[in-house]
């Protein structure tokens, strides 16, 4: 299998591509930075006993009077940034899969069962995606995570927020999955193998299901890495503007948030490092769904 | 003679509707347009026989053999396969499994992302002849091997193997729910020359062994002649002369049949010079009056432009031409 990989036309573009293997080695770092954070990190931010305000407010160890523990410096309760960023990185990343692998469910869904059927269940289905992709995406993840504040009881919403926000950001991004299903489906549906299935009587959802999903799937690979990315920024764009994580449980958004509060006053760093690693993390990932994109595309082959 | 049919289409019709979209057609004023794809054909498939249609493209060949498998529902007429109507026999998983159908193009009937295992033995799993996958493996090996493939190449992608053994692919897996018809929509006709012969070789050597009874769609009426029992030969969604293959191919009667069978490349005809079939198919949705064929026809006279012609039994044959009827052998 992994010799099969190895000797694959994915794999030789991807080793010809220095862009590509950039991008996957600092995310390969970041994944792993934050995923072991607890392990990795040089202090726990969240554990109260350990926090110094006597510590507050240190430079980056490199600047003059930095101190040597602090890599990236200190915010204001005396937090280590970098053991900040490598623990909200995890929840960023956390929301982003989530709410990625949310919203292909979804959309996969609703495009095969709208291109494979057809008729009226189709016009259904892909009016309510247009009308949806009419909106900007981050109004309508403003408007879920809105409604589900007004409706979830105070103390619930808090220990929901994490799943809310996920939930938020998936139904905002569906429609783009359905879409492109929807038209791979619709050019699968009459191919002989399908036609075959149905001779025999393969039932509908059967057909749809596995046959051809995974003749669809190619586009969906592509468009689900560069959504990563997009999702990702959707979830610091929510906790940046105060309805996202609250500071108990920050993402890179939050810490961002949090931070500009100090940038005029000279304490930077507390703001630009997560806004680097969110920089970072996205660029790396929008440049491997590129490479993907056209390693995929057997026209540029 | 009491026949044993397995399957008889009778005055079966299929229409598709090809009118543009509600909206457009009632600002434009335009009427429905319907394509009469299949326009009142009638046969009978005998068990263990072969009949073969063929036809220029666009003739409605393909429809029928997807009306014979019921993947469409006739619009009108009625198609019974082992005496029962073919909705009603579809419906049966005991009758379904003993119909199956090889398709034409070898690149697109095949699965990509399935194994060759898997699609062989799909139609063993959805009847649930085996359980075990031990049995099934076996029996996909077995099926292979029948094909003249290897048992091992089940594990292999269908993008690995040539046009000539994916259409053996496609053959095991029409085999594997054991069934009695099959219907062949242009089975060789996306392949090369040297392989259609294999292909059909194995096809008739299968039919021998197996009592297999077939529908035979083509094109080709040198792959006809070598596989038919019966032939029946399609212009523009009827059948204008069906009857016993080395009947037709020795005395053709009605013209088009003459023609198609003047344009077949011989060696004898070497040098000499051939009538073509002049003019275009003309489009099923607007088909001309009377005969279809009178716009091509060297024989076409007035009756023939106003008056459709029916079917009458000349011989064995069954023939739709008034030329014929009448003994004309010229306008």
């Amino acid at each position: 299998m992994l010799g099969r990989f190895l000797d694959s036309d994915v794999f030789y573009s991807f080793r010809r591509n220095p862009l590509a293997v950039g991008s996957a080695i600092i995310l390969v770092c970041v994944l792993i930075g934050s995923v072991f954070s607890p392990w990795l990190a040089p202090t726990n931010p969240f554990d109260l006993a350990s926090l110094n305000v006597m510590d507050s407010f240190n430079p980056p160890a490199f600047m003059p009077d930095g101190a040597r523990a602090n890599l990236l410096g200190t915010d204001e309760q005396g937090r280590d940034v970098l053991s900040s960023i490598m623990y909200g990185t995890r929840v960023s990343l956390f929301v982003g899969v989530l709410a990625v692998a949310f919203a292909i469910t979804l959309g996969v869904t609703v495009g095969l069962v709208a291109g494979y059927l057809g008729g009226f269940v189709e016009s259904m289905l892909m009016r309510i995606t247009d009308v949806q992709l009419s909106f900007p995406s981050i109004l309508i993840a403003l408007l879920v995570d809105g409604i589900a504040r007004a409706v979830l009881p105070r103390e619930l919403h808090n220990s929901l927020e994490l799943y809310v926000l996920i939930f938020a950001i998936g139904i905002s991004g569906w429609p783009q999955f359905a879409r492109t299903v929807r038209g791979s489906t619709m050019v699968e549906r009459n191919k002989e193998y399908v036609m075959a299935a149905r001779v025999i009587g393969i039932g509908s959802a059967r057909i749809m299901f596995s046959h051809i999903l995974p003749n669809v799937l190619g586009p969906v690979l592509v468009i689900a890495t560069l959504s990563l990315g997009q999702a990702i920024l959707a979830e610091a764009t929510l906790s940046f503007l105060g309805v996202g994580l609250p500071p108990t449980e920050p993402s890179l958004g939050t810490l961002i948030r949090i931070g500009q509060n100090f940038l005029l006053s000279g304490e930077w760093w507390v703001t630009i490092f997560p806004g680097i690693a969110l920089a970072l993390m996205v660029l790396a990932i929008n440049l491997l769904g590129d490479w993907l994109r056209d390693a995929l595309n057997p026209r540029l082959r | 003679m009491a026949e044993d049919i397995v399957l008889l289409a009778d005055q079966v019709s299929r229409y598709f509707d090809v009118s543009r979209p509600w909206l457009q057609r009632t600002l434009a004023r335009e009427p429905k347009q319907v394509l009469r794809a299949v326009d009142g054909v009638s046969f009978r498939v005998a068990r263990g026989s072969t009949l073969s249609l063929v036809g220029e493209s666009g003739c409605g060949k393909s429809t029928v053999a997807r009306l014979a498998v019921g993947l469409y529902t006739p619009s009108g007429g009625e198609i019974r396969f082992e005496g029962e109507a073919i909705s009603a026999a579809r419906a049966q998983p005991d009758l379904r499994r003993r119909m199956n159908m090889i398709f034409q193009d070898p690149y697109a009937s095949l699965n990509p992302r399935w194994r060759v295992r898997d699609i062989v033995a799909e139609p063993i799993r959805a009847f649930k002849l085996l359980s075990s996958t031990a049995d099934i493996n076996a029996r996909v090996g077995a099926l292979l091997t029948q094909v003249g493939l290897a048992a091992a190449d089940g594990e292999k992608f269908p993008h690995e193997f040539s046009g000539g053994q994916r259409q053996r692919i496609s053959i095991a897996r029409a085999l594997s729910s054991e069934p009695e018809f099959l219907v062949c929509d242009e089975p060789t006709s996306a392949l090369d020359v040297s392989v259609q012969a294999q292909i059909l070789n194995l096809m008739k050597d299968l039919q021998q062994r197996l009592g297999l009874t077939y529908l035979f769609i083509s094109h080709n009426l040198s792959v006809v002649r070598h596989m038919s029992d019966r032939l029946g030969v399609m212009y523009l969604g009827r059948i204008v002369e069906i009857g016993p293959a080395a009947e037709i191919f020795a005395n053709p009667r009605h013209p088009y049949t003459k023609l198609l069978l003047d344009a077949i490349p011989d060696l004898d005809m070497v040098g000499r010079s051939r009538t073509p079939v002049g003019g275009e198919v003309p489009s099923p949705i607007n088909p001309p009056p009377g005969c279809p064929f009178h716009p091509r026809c060297p024989l076409a006279n007035a009756r023939c432009k106003t008056e459709k012609p029916q079917v009458l039994h000349l011989g064995t044959v069954e023939i739709a031409c008034h030329a014929a009827e009448e003994g004309r052998t010229t306008a």
